[in-house]
């Protein structure tokens, strides 16, 4: 039973930075209909750069203040706001009206660019590295005998809030109308006076950073940093890839839920069969709903026309 | 002479030369770059001249699929690895079974190091056992390649890429499960036949202490890069190439004018997973080669996948010429290293951006205008009209604004 409700605490955190980085995938896909494979390199940068400026500021081996994680995070995202700008501006628009492979092939591109940067001495370096501390300085909490990690509430709570704010944003803001719009036809959002180009770029800006916060997240849990072009990371882009199909491409609500899903699967697949198997189960998961319901379990199945 | 246009049905004879000729000119091919090319090349640049053979023919093989057929595979490592775990397990395993150990025993053709003096026959009987592991890890790979095909090519074309790049994974995660290889004879001989495939290394690599047999000679990779191409270029100019080619460039045209989109499209995924199998079971029996599968991730599917789309998607030349630069090219730059990276990648997204059909488009290297006029001055081109190529039409999308 203990067993059980731990098992469920951890699926919930790893949902969470999941979640948080289906997001982002979801919200390019749904305007440019494009996977942008860039988006786990983001990601990696994300907890890249709060691990730099964690050491930078000093607060490696430390204790940490109130204020150093929150300072961290958004630091992150908004380093990686602005990457995801400087990318969707030099690498995407270019190729607007394109067809959809090239913008495919450019992301892994992008992707195989940022990694090898990541890559380099003077940037992150080759090896390995750990993560500091950043929590507040909590004693860790219980619900009756199972012990809940610090970590895991501070992720939750974190991705909890950062998706309240996207909803608000995305439902209830004129920008997430003119994005939903622009989302729903960019050509007709367009002559609705809707400024297709800036909506895209936004789009871009706030995936990227949902995207750091997960890294910075995922970075707290599994303090050990893998290298930047560790195939860990494009993996871990792929699962929250996966979920947001699962939950339904192009829909906010759906990353969401297929984050937490895929979470489950994995987590629970993992304790109770077995662990070297978690990568097989999450893709055996897409490959079936993609048989089953190819548009997802909150999309809507699209018929081509001609 | 016949009027221009005119069908002329060619007799039994040119059929005969047609498609017996270029089977004879692979094999004087590989023979040539076993007897002479071989031990004339100083045994590191033989070792690269392998390796470049083996990333055509997973370049042309994958062009099969993502440049003729416009399906974005990104799995071919996958297919290689299944290819190579199935060579190797048959090479290595059979080898206790046939012959009591594992060590080399190839005949003139199969001969690969180059530093020793060989006093063999011209084919020994492990020549036979590589080619059937050849084969059948092709096949095996081909089998793969249906079993995904089949629901995957339901999907539009960035799911299929994910799709594919999740059976890759899988694949490997698969391989790591497997247990320690076997090392010897007694080992070999107690375990029953349907269980010896589970012996594949594991996460360790597919290593003993014997090692797997080195059959990869120039002879057997120039054989099979002479095959791939002369099944790529037959392919492309055949019927089916040009069913293919409509599929690439609008697949709902295609579907209207009668082609069975999906049965192609499957077909072109077998036979492309066939040679990516064949390049798997060459790459694992290279001399000093322990088959890992950390080495055939997604990494190595985006190494051929960039050679295709560098050498231009469809164009089987293209593949080949991007294979050499970019097998070459690295183990010139060796001092550069963390930059060979960052500059395939840049060199992909500007591909991209200024020349998004890659070096040569769809188009082969004698295609292209000022070849094609240099050939005619040499007399070989011949006084064809120019041929207008295929897909040099702008693509159109469908669903994407």
């Amino acid at each position: 039973m203990i067993d059980l409700l731990q098992t469920l605490l951890n699926a919930i955190a790893v949902g969470s930075f999941y979640a948080l980085v289906a997001l982002g995938y979801t919200m390019v896909y749904g305007i440019l209909k494009f996977i942008n494979f860039a988006h786990s390199d983001i990601v990696m940068l994300g907890a890249w750069t709060a691990f730099v400026v964690a050491r930078a500021a000093g607060l490696a081996g430390e204790e940490p203040g109130w204020f150093a994680g929150p300072l961290i995070l958004v630091t992150a995202m908004v380093a990686c706001g602005a990457l995801g700008f400087t990318i969707e501006r030099l690498a995407y628009r270019p190729l607007r009206s394109a067809p959809r492979l090239n913008v495919l092939i450019t992301a892994i591109g992008v992707s195989l660019l940022l990694q090898n940067i990541g890559q380099l001495p003077w940037v992150f370096g080759t090896q390995p590295q750990k993560m500091p501390n950043l929590l507040p300085p909590i004693p860790d909490l219980s619900i009756g005998p199972v012990p809940v990690p610090l970590v895991d509430v501070i992720g939750f709570g974190t991705a909890v809030v950062l998706m309240l704010l996207l909803e608000r944003l995305v439902f209830h803001s004129k920008l997430g109308r003119a994005m939903r719009a622009c989302a729903h036809d960019p050509k007709v959002a367009a002559l609705m006076g809707i400024p297709v180009d800036r909506v895209i770029s936004f789009t871009f800006v706030l995936g990227s950073a949902l995207a750091a916060a997960g890294g910075v997240l995922f970075a707290l849990k599994y303090s050990g940093l893998k290298q930047p072009a560790d195939a860990s990371w494009v993996l871990l882009g792929l699962k929250a890839f996966v979920a947001a199909v699962i939950g339904g491409i192009g829909n906010v609500r759906g990353a969401m839920l297929g984050g937490f899903l895929i979470a489950f699967i994995e987590i629970f697949g993992a304790k109770y069969l077995s662990p070297n198997l978690r990568d097989v189960y999450v893709f055996a998961l897409l490959i079936i709903v993609l048989l089953v319901r190819p548009g997802g379990l909150l999309g809507r199945a699209t018929v081509e026309k001609v | 002479m016949p009027a221009a246009g005119a069908l002329v049905q060619p007799g039994f004879g040119t059929i005969f030369l047609r498609s017996i000729l270029p089977l004879c000119a692979v094999l004087a091919f590989a023979l040539f770059m076993q007897g002479v090319a071989k031990p004339w090349l100083a045994p590191f640049h033989a070792k690269v001249v392998i390796d470049i053979g083996i990333a055509i023919i997973a370049a042309v093989s994958l062009n099969l699929v993502n440049g003729l057929t416009g399906q974005f595979s990104m799995g071919h490592a996958g297919f290689m690895a299944v290819g190579g775990y199935f060579g190797a397990a048959i090479t290595y395993y059979g080898s206790f079974r046939l012959f009591g150990d594992a060590s080399f025993r190839g005949g003139w053709v199969s001969w690969a190091l180059a530093t020793e003096h060989f006093t063999g026959g011209a084919i020994a009987s492990g020549d036979f056992l590589f080619l059937a592991a050849c084969i059948v890890g092709g096949l095996a790979a081909a089998a793969l390649g249906y079993v995904v095909a089949l629901p995957s090519l339901r999907l539009r074309g960035d799911y299929l890429a994910i799709v594919t790049l999740g059976f890759g994974e899988i694949i490997r995660v698969l391989l790591t499960q497997t247990n320690d290889v076997l090392a010897t004879a007694e080992e070999v001989r107690n375990t029953p036949l349907w269980r010896l495939p589970l012996h594949l290394g594991g996460a360790l690599g597919f290593s003993s202490a014997v090692g797997i047999p080195s059959y990869a000679s120039h002879f057997w990779v120039a054989l099979w890069v002479g095959v791939v191409i002369l099944v790529s270029i037959r392919l492309k100019r055949s019927s089916s190439g040009r069913a293919l080619l409509a599929i690439r460039e609008d697949e709902i045209a295609a579907e209207a004018m009668g082609v069975n989109t999906t049965g192609y499209k499957v077909r072109a995924f077998v036979i492309s997973a066939f040679f990516a199998g064949v390049a798997g079971c060459l790459f694992a029996h290279v001399i000093g080669t322990t088959l890992n599968p950390k080495e055939l991730g997604f990494q190595k599917s985006f190494d051929i996948i960039i050679m295709v789309v560098l050498g231009g998607m469809g164009s089987v030349s293209g593949a080949v010429i991007a294979a050499i630069i970019l097998t070459v090219l690295p183990e010139v730059l060796r001092d550069f290293n963390s930059y060979r990276m960052i500059i395939y990648a840049l060199a992909l997204i500007l591909m991209m951006i200024l020349r998004p059909k890659g070096l040569f488009g769809v188009n082969e290297v004698w295609e292209i205008a000022p070849v094609r006029r240099l050939l005619r001055r040499l007399g070989l081109g011949g006084p064809r009209p120019p041929k207008k190529s295929i897909g040099s039409g702008a693509r159109r999308e469908r669903g994407a604004p």
